[in-house]
């Protein structure tokens, strides 16, 4: 652990930092807040958007919060006129190949070029020039990618190098031509992309999307539950986002002890059973050759009776326990006390073994 | 080389004055020379083979020479010997240049090509007296006596290909001297030297050793930056094909400072024969074992790998070159940590330029005092430049720092072709600046450069004449950058792109009033907000023009004129009806069918079918044609 020994005022409120932390991360420490478009905490600091730069007394040129280490003694001024102008303009040059669509966008309301363009009162004309007039690509049934919204943060990139390690999806092109694609601009298939989704939940624009929830609310409209992944035993939390009692989609929980808002497709994408009317809710019973639907009280006691039955005549070796990955920890805890304590057997196992 | 020129200076005052004098050795020349063999055994011949050799034929002229040696009857293996292939010379604008060294005498022929070659082996070699209209003239030595060789004395001189050659001239003598100091020694050796990076940022070479010497991990590398790519550089090419041991030499010596057991030579897969001769330099090194384990018995290690560039500009840039060499994108990489404690795999890297490196082994063989006897206080040493544009004598010329600019262009380059006078002069590429006429005077070193807006870069200089527009030229290096920009920050992927378009519009006619002050904000945005040095520097071509030639901004912009008529949108042609001679040229010359002549009568010219190819204005021997 480094030491906390360095001495650094952000807009004059001191904070101690270590050697190894950034100037963002001493702002964080004071409560300041920097405008970032490509910083992810779940990343390493890129540096392209350039958007969260700032000054340091004494020191010549503006430098980026985000890849600057920070220096004892250090005066980091993060909101000055000329600050906020090279910002603007920035944001400026980020518009300016920019479709002005956000009343049909379905980021909006969730997208930060957005917020700081409104903040920074941003002009897109002031570099009108060529802007990109690409096909959408829509060829998968998880994700959409529009890249005329792209602004090339390349957070999508990185989270699917550095963190899922899939590898699907890189920068292409060069100069203004630029942007992220999968190999060969190829559809996205089970071949080259495991429709994770954390491409779509780091993206800060409306340039990949969920393609199950478009359409069908904008970000503000919904209630955000927050729950556990029942897929697996690993616990991961998310939202649920749910608009008039439908679950929309599934956004990510930064804070998640378990996943800091990574999850896999099924986390993601995987809650199409909820609302399915092919879901059993009821217990079944087989009667002859029909299944019944039948009350939770008239299951259990045929299930207490029938393990009974067969504990009698084939002893506590016949019968046996084997739960799901899907269970908790006390689940499976309660499986095995059961198998164990009632049934006398040491039959006992779970898959989740891998 | 020295003592050769002043052989044939002498020769040629000696000719001007009318007396003809034949070299020293010549009659007994001719005596031996018609006795065939022996003859051979004191015969040299060396023919430049860099790029620009090549380029111009120097192949051919190899194969004719063997041939007529054979025909002559002087025994095909040692005409195999005697005729050396060398590396560049530098005065590429009168390549093929051949040196025949015959019992001691040496002429220089140039712009030699195959069908020369049979009557310069019958009347010199046999003959005994060398081809006077063919030898190289006064510029040839006004070209090379002004300069003072230490890199590229030996190319040009030396066979690249044979290690045994580098060997004769005390090459790797500063790699023994190296083993029997401690790395510390040769550390400080090269920080007294003064040397600055040749890479164009001129950061000290010695400081940059020591930090990455300071970290004690086991894994440490040294890259060689031979991923030269501005325009109309080719420096680091002309050192790797002509001498390629000094560099690998430099290599070996920093590797043992600073700790490396590897090191990666990244060069641009553009560059063929550097590759070739950089891989059989490598091999035969390893061999001798200056290469490879246990290096001279020292107990130190080190070997050294090539990487091929594919040909991004922005992986000239050091982290991006790193990230290429991982097999990643090129990008460049936010300075989080400096590449001497996270550079290559993370791990603390140090990085050259080909110049830097061939520079080393003079250094520690000759020491930093020597050294620094070159250049000035701040930037010693020399520097290598590529002398190209409107120049009599264009080529690759190594002069002290702190030259002026007008002593390398009017003394060495020949000072200009043409009618036209010099406008302006384009140092380090498309990340320098344009330095115009009125700065002349100004010494060629680090800080002199950057003081009036532009840099030293690798060593590219394009020299521009009244015929060059200078918003077209400013164009055309932004166009250069944008094309080459990386794309990964928001100021240089479409803050470049803006301010093409608002170039492209200027000369086009279209420019807006405030089109200039637009300019300078937005390059100085991208000046200070861009992520690395090719976002950094792409404005200044556009700052400095603006900042010398301001006036040719506002006539595009306010007039619609471009003051040296190179923009094509807004030439306008016109006959002048009082000095058209009626000769009809321009009518013959135009594609178009725009002129309207008949025999004796004035050319009339037709706007609307008028392409502005400017053919009746070069073809007009009346300047009728305005």
């Amino acid at each position: 652990m480094t030491e906390n020994n360095l001495k650094v005022t952000i807009n004059g409120r001191e904070v101690l930092c270590s050697r190894n932390e950034t100037i963002l991360d001493a702002a964080r420490k004071a409560d300041v807040n920097i405008p970032t478009l490509c910083y992810d905490d779940r990343l390493e600091p890129y540096g392209g958007c350039r958007l969260c730069i700032v000054e340091i007394k004494d020191v010549p040129r503006p430098v980026p919060a985000c890849t600057t280490r920070v220096k004892d003694g250090w005066e980091v001024l993060t909101e000055t006129v000329e600050v906020r102008r090279m910002r603007k303009n920035i944001l400026s040059l980020l518009l300016s190949n920019h479709p002005n669509d956000c009343m049909r966008c379905e980021a909006t309301g969730n997208c930060a070029l957005q917020t700081y363009s409104y903040e920074y009162g941003v002009d897109g004309d002031r570099f009108a020039g060529e802007s990109w007039n690409l096909p959408i690509k829509d060829d998968n049934p998880f994700i959409v990618y529009d890249p005329n919204k792209c602004i090339l943060c390349g957070r999508c990139v990185r989270i699917c190098n550095d963190v899922v390690m899939a590898g699907t999806i890189e920068m292409t092109g060069r100069g203004f031509d630029s942007k992220p694609d999968t190999s060969f601009g190829k559809p996205r298939t089970l071949d080259n992309c495991e429709f994770c989704g954390q491409c779509v939940s780091t993206c800060p624009t409306g340039a990949l999307i969920d393609k199950k929830g478009c359409g069908k609310g904008r970000a503000y409209e919904m209630k955000k539950v927050k729950t556990t992944c029942s897929y697996c035993g690993t616990g991961c939390s998310y939202y649920l986002n749910v608009k008039e009692g439908e679950v929309i989609k599934v956004t990510s929980d930064y804070e998640g002890p378990v996943n800091k808002g990574n999850l896999c497709i099924k986390g993601r994408y995987g809650y199409d059973f909820i609302h399915s009317p092919e879901r059993i809710t009821t217990p079944i019973i087989r009667k002859g050759d029909k299944q019944v639907e039948a009350t939770w009280d008239e299951a259990l006691d045929l299930i207490a009776k029938r393990f009974g039955e067969i504990l009698e005549k084939s002893g506590p070796s016949a019968l046996g326990g084997f739960s799901s990955a899907r269970c908790s920890n006390e689940e499976n805890y309660l499986l095995s006390k059961l198998v164990r304590t009632v049934f006398k057997s040491n039959n006992v196992d779970c898959c989740a073994r891998v | 080389m020295v003592k050769v020129n002043r052989m044939a200076l002498k020769k040629k005052a000696a000719s001007q004055a009318g007396k003809k004098v034949k070299p020293k050795t010549s009659a007994r020349t001719k005596t031996v020379a018609r006795g065939k063999g022996p003859a051979a055994k004191n015969l040299t011949i060396k023919v430049c083979v860099g790029t620009g050799g090549l380029a111009a034929g120097s192949q051919d002229v190899i194969d004719e020479f063997g041939k007529q040696l054979k025909a002559h009857g002087i025994k095909a293996e040692i005409a195999k010997k005697c005729v050396n292939k060398t590396g560049c010379r530098g005065f590429c604008a009168k390549d093929v240049i051949v040196e025949i060294n015959q019992n001691g005498s040496t002429e220089v022929y140039q712009l030699v090509t195959a069908d020369k070659v049979s009557r310069i082996v019958e009347e010199h070699i046999i003959g005994g007296d060398p081809v006077d209209q063919w030898l190289v003239g006064p510029d040839y030595h006004a070209f090379h006596d002004k300069q003072t060789k230490i890199l590229l004395k030996q190319c040009g001189q030396i066979d690249p290909e044979n290690i045994q050659a580098y060997l004769d001239i005390d090459g790797y003598k500063g790699l023994k001297k190296t083993l029997s100091q401690t790395p510390f020694e040769v550390i400080e050796e090269v920080k007294a030297s003064g040397l600055r990076g040749r890479g164009g940022a001129g950061f000290p070479a010695g400081l940059k050793w020591e930090f990455c010497s300071m970290s004690d991990s086991p894994e440490k590398y040294i890259i060689c930056n031979a991923d030269e790519g501005d325009p109309g550089a080719f420096m680091d090419r002309a050192i790797i094909e002509g001498n390629p041991h000094s560099v690998l030499e430099g290599m070996i010596i920093g590797g043992y400072s600073i700790g490396a057991k590897e090191g990666y030579i990244y060069i641009r897969a553009e560059y063929p024969l550097a590759i070739q001769r950089l891989e059989i330099a490598i091999t035969q090194a390893r061999k001798r074992g200056f290469l490879g384990k246990n290096i001279l018995k020292s107990g130190f290690d080190f070997d050294l790998i090539i990487k091929q560039g594919a040909g991004a500009f922005v992986c000239g840039e050091a982290s991006a070159l790193m990230r290429s060499i991982e097999g990643k994108r090129g990008m460049p990489r936010a300075k989080l940590w400096r590449s001497a404690v996270k550079g290559l795999w993370d791990k603390p890297t140090v990085l050259n330029n080909v110049e830097t490196f061939a520079n080393i082994p003079l250094i520690i063989e000759k020491g930093a005092d020597w050294y620094k006897g070159f250049g000035t206080e701040n930037s010693t040493g020399t520097k290598v430049f590529a002398l190209t544009g409107k120049m009599k004598n264009t080529g690759l010329i190594e002069v002290p720092m702190g030259m002026t600019l007008r002593e390398m262009i009017y003394d060495i380059g020949g000072g200009m072709t043409g009618k036209k006078n010099l406008k302006a002069i384009q140092t380090g590429g498309p990340s320098g600046g344009c330095i115009p006429a009125e700065h002349l005077d100004i010494p060629v070193d680090f800080d002199s450069l950057a003081s009036v807006g532009s840099m030293m870069g690798s060593g590219s200089m394009v020299v521009v004449d009244e015929d060059t527009c200078m918003v077209d030229l400013a164009k055309f290096f932004i166009s250069f950058t944008q094309h080459e920009s990386c794309g990964k920050c928001v100021p240089c992927r479409i803050g470049t792109k803006r301010m093409l378009e608002i170039l492209t519009r200027i000369t086009e006619g279209n420019g807006k009033e405030d089109d200039i002050d637009l300019l300078l904000e937005l390059g100085n945005d991208i000046k200070h907000a861009s992520l690395c040095g090719l976002g950094q520097s792409a404005p200044n071509p556009i700052l400095s023009t603006i900042r010398f030639f301001r006036d040719e901004y506002e006539a595009h912009i306010k007039y619609g004129r471009c003051p040296a008529n190179a923009c094509k949108s807004l030439r306008q042609y016109l006959v002048n009806a009082e000095t058209c001679k009626m000769c009809g040229k321009c009518s013959r010359v135009c594609p178009s069918g725009a002129i309207i002549w008949e025999p004796r009568h004035k050319a009339e010219l037709d706007k609307v079918n008028c392409v502005k190819c400017g053919a009746c204005y070069d073809a007009c021997p009346f300047n009728a044609i305005l």
